[in-house]
């Protein structure tokens, strides 16, 4: 699970691809898991931290973060696996 | 350093909701620290806002529409280059290109330079001939076929499926999604640009657009890569960002190369859901959207002078990435004088 190396992310959560011009959004959950991927962590790793600093079921936060890594990938922001 | 005094003679003062290249042809040219520039529009219209644009444009004269042949242009530039010892020529429609390339050595035998692309290169990358030229250069071209009647639409749009673009020779483009669509967007691009007709197939995808400068001899001179970002309803850009993707350079470069490409072009692409990229249209001619380029560190319009005028122009390795241009429209207010002086005398 690996962002592109070009891609790059301010930090007030403006996302920018610099091969598509495409650019995105993010809230600050957002900005903070997209971080995390950043620097290496896993999808259970990212679980845990996130789940001791939030109030939140397993299940709903497993899925929400599932979901949102598979919006990284199909707007191209992801290293092909 | 002195400052190179040339007098320089630009068409496309267009600058309406569908633009001509002529006014960001003239800031770049105007922002260049080697030129002591007079420049002199060229209009067809008495209401192309360049006309009026008096700190960018010194003076302008209306010369005849294409149509009217070149004999007509070349008689009128006479005139124009008696009063205004013209040193050069950037001329930015397409539909005027035949002319001027017919004339570019009577004008270089009068003391005008121009930097076009020959005939042949010129004739090879008509729309008509984007199948045949994706075959020879190894790009991917949408399927497409020209049509000279209704019976050879209905005939064509037989063997496609819908949506199809319906295509002037020179300019305009329409999506259609049915028959009587098609025949309707075929009879509007071929009253306003004659026969025949394009019918491309419809890839979708993002539209991505490349200016290139090539110096004739197969260099590329000049390439920034730009994405379209706001589309008017005309498919104009109205925003667009400059986007890193190497083989749209590498795909500029190719062209430029193998066809020894002299002059401005612009590759108009769609990259497909698939990450393709289809290759729509070559634009002979510099784009309304060059002052991204200029804003991206290759200014291309002082870079063609330079190569019309002969002098050395080492190519751009390197533009910024990420800027953007947001175009806008701003209304001049314009005395009924200057309109009466131009369209009496011709001049202004």
């Amino acid at each position: 699970m690996v962002i592109k190396g070009n891609i790059a992310l301010s930090e007030n959560g403006f996302i920018f691809n610099p091969s598509t011009g495409d650019s995105f959004t993010l809230n600050n959950t957002g900005k903070e898991v997209l971080i995390l991927i950043k620097e290496g962590r896993n999808i259970s790793q990212i679980m845990e931290l996130l789940s001791e600093k939030y109030d939140i079921d397993r299940i709903s936060l497993e899925r929400y973060i599932s979901d949102f890594v598979n919006d990284l990938s199909a707007n191209n922001l992801m290293e092909e696996e | 350093m002195s400052r190179l005094k040339v007098t320089i003679a630009v068409t496309g003062l267009n600058n309406i909701d569908s633009p001509g290249p002529g006014i960001p042809v003239i800031r770049g040219i105007r922002e260049s620290p080697d030129f002591d520039t007079r420049i002199i529009g060229l209009a067809y219209e008495h209401l192309e806002p360049g006309i009026y644009m008096r700190d960018l444009v010194d003076k302008t004269y209306m010369i005849p529409y294409p149509a009217e042949g070149k004999e007509a242009l070349f008689r009128r530039l006479e005139e124009i280059h008696i009063r205004e010892k013209l040193d050069v020529i950037i001329p930015n429609f397409d539909a005027e290109l035949f002319s001027f390339i017919k004339l570019e050595k009577k004008l270089k035998d009068i003391g005008i330079k121009t930097y076009l692309p020959t005939m042949e290169q010129f004739d090879e990358r008509n729309k008509s001939n984007l199948s045949a030229y994706g075959d020879k250069y190894g790009v991917k071209v949408p399927s497409g076929l020209e049509v000279f009647s209704i019976a050879d639409l209905d005939n064509t749009l037989k063997s496609m499926n819908y949506p199809v673009m319906i295509k002037g020779k020179y300019y305009d483009a329409y999506k259609a999604n049915s028959f009587e669509q098609a025949v309707n967007y075929f009879s509007k691009v071929s009253a306003k640009w004659g026969l025949p007709v394009i019918i491309q197939e419809f890839i979708r995808g993002t539209e991505v657009n490349v200016i290139a400068l090539g110096d004739g001899k197969g260099n590329l001179i000049a390439a920034v890569p730009m994405r379209k970002q706001y589309i008017t309803d005309k498919g104009k850009a109205w925003g667009g960002i400059t986007i890193d993707d190497r083989s749209m350079l590498e795909l500029a470069g190719k062209i430029i190369s193998q066809t020894k490409w002299k002059g401005g072009m612009e590759l108009e692409l769609i990259r497909s859901a698939e990450n393709e990229l289809y290759l729509l249209e070559i634009n002979p001619r510099i784009p309304a959207w060059v002052y991204l380029a200029v804003g991206a560190g290759q200014n291309i319009p002082e870079a063609l002078l330079k190569l019309t005028l002969g002098m050395e122009v080492r190519p751009f390795k390197t533009y910024a990435v990420g800027k953007m241009f947001v175009r806008y429209s701003y209304d001049m207010i314009v005395d009924l004088e200057l309109f009466s002086r131009l369209t009496t005398s011709g001049e202004l």
